[in-house]
């Protein structure tokens, strides 16, 4: 496809690399925050190719890792009710909820089904009106959207039998409590520029400012992580802290802001828990007074529910950029992507699924040195 | 790809390197057949500029400039890691 074997290009991912080489005068630790940028820097070595000392962490950018126990639990007990069709992307269903999931719900009988677009799901609650159909609307700014439409789509087409269980996360708050964690090793951000093709850029300038880190919106092929991390470095070594793109072919300064407006009159921000890293206020969507109809949460009743943690997944402390997957003594024995602990293993976009599938065969020791 | 109204909401075919799916393009209202898009959850969701694509690149090969001088760091950095270059790359190396 035009521009994604341009932006792999080893000649030019070699340039970048030894530019970042000539740029770097001592250690710094710098963060990814999207679950994707995780995946090519595992996946191609980028983070071996970087001078000693420097060091990517990974972020919590992995919409089904971040997704709240409380949340699957919630979705599970909605999805084992009869005349329930719980309609979700794959990743989900084999995440672990207090001891089952969603595949364990399907197999008793449950109508679970995966679609590739929330629209799929609104279609079979057209197709099916004496069924409850339910969507597990989660992720982050560039997820919500879709979902907004959807929820707008329903209300607009008069569509009773559908709901959304909502648990939209922004990432903005996340910056911040990342920086203001009392582990915090974090000097910059590489800005995850999906989120930023749907919110533009003008929510980071005052972050940037305020805990005074590099943020630096980024694309996802190989070459657009090694620029990404050259203008980091070049920033930190010179001690700036200002905002920059390098992901212009796809993120404008304001956005997309038919998406925004969108996002504005179908949500409205509240508190969300974060799997593994706990309350952040102001972090999340939930849906605005007007659509609360379509809020699943209300319709099915399960808003007070118990939930039980893994007493051994550490993935909390993966999603925090406290330890590397590998550092966890679940890894690859207890826990592996056909029997998951942890969300951050089950999902395509988890730090643990990028080390389990690209890294496994290496020693620790090997993957510690350089990570 | 070809754009269409279903339900009132702007809908077109795109085509992902040969595999056709139908993505709802009410968020690009002014998206036109031939442009290329982020697609995601099956929906378009901000077009791909093709000169800026082309800027970047343009300056990622001028840095070659330096190359020169500052010599396979490429190689050397694989080596301390005790690994072998990604794929695909060490025939460009040599």
């Amino acid at each position: 496809m035009k521009y994604l074997a341009e932006f792999s290009d080893p000649v030019l991912a070699k340039k970048l690399v030894d530019q970042i080489h000539a740029t770097v005068t001592k250690p710094w630790a710098m963060m990814e925050v999207c679950g994707g940028q995780t995946h090519t820097i595992v996946r191609h070595g980028i983070d071996q190719l970087l001078p000693d000392g420097v060091e990517m962490i990974h972020g919590p950018g992995c919409p089904v890792c971040v997704t709240p126990l409380e949340i699957i639990d919630k979705a599970l007990e909605i999805a084992s009710q009869p005349g329930v069709v719980f309609c979700s992307f794959g990743d989900m269903l084999r995440v672990p909820g207090s001891g089952r999931d969603l595949f364990r719900i399907k197999s008793e009988g449950g109508d679970v089904r995966v679609v590739y677009s929330p629209l799929d799901a609104l279609r079979i609650a057209k197709e099916n009106p004496d069924r409850e159909v339910v969507f597990f609307g989660i992720g982050f700014e560039t997820t919500a959207p879709p979902n907004a439409m959807t929820v707008y789509q329903a209300r607009k087409q008069d569509i009773a039998n559908f709901s959304l269980l909502v648990s939209h996360v922004r990432v903005p708050p996340a910056i911040s409590a990342i920086m203001e964690s009392p582990n915090c090793r974090v000097q910059a951000f590489l800005a995850a520029g999906h989120v930023c093709s749907v919110m533009g850029v003008s929510e980071y300038p005052p972050l940037a400012a305020k805990y005074q880190v590099p943020i630096v919106v980024t694309g996802f092929e190989p070459l657009d992580i090694l620029a990404g991390i050259l203008r980091t470095v070049t920033q930190l070594e010179r001690g700036e802290h200002v905002v920059e793109n390098a992901y212009r072919r796809a993120v404008t300064d304001e956005g997309n802001t038919a998406a925004q407006a969108m996002l504005s009159d179908v949500f409205e921000t509240t508190d969300r828990a974060w799997r593994g890293i706990g309350m952040i206020p102001r972090s999340g969507w939930r849906l605005s007074e007007r659509y609360r109809a379509y809020d699943a949460e209300y319709r099915f009743q399960v808003r007070d529910i118990d939930t039980e943690e893994s007493k051994v997944c550490r993935s909390g402390e993966v999603l925090q950029g406290h330890i590397k997957p590998h550092e966890c003594e679940a890894f690859g024995t207890l826990c592996t992507p056909r029997n998951p602990l942890g969300a951050t293993m089950v999902s395509s976009e988890g730090a643990c699924a990028a080390y389990y599938l690209y890294r496994r065969l290496q020693t620790p020791e090997v993957v510690s040195s350089v990570g | 790809m070809e754009i269409r109204e279903e339900d009132g909401t702007r809908m077109g075919m795109v085509d992902f390197g040969g595999v056709l799916k139908d993505v709802c393009l009410a968020y690009l209202p002014d998206l036109e057949v031939g442009e290329y898009t982020i697609v995601h959850v099956g929906f378009a969701l901000q077009r791909l500029d093709e000169e800026s694509a082309r800027q970047s690149l343009a300056l990622y090969r001028q840095l070659g400039a330096l190359e020169e001088e500052f010599g396979d760091h490429w190689g050397l950095a694989a080596q301390q890691a005790g690994e072998r270059r990604p794929p695909g790359t060490e025939e460009t190396m040599t």
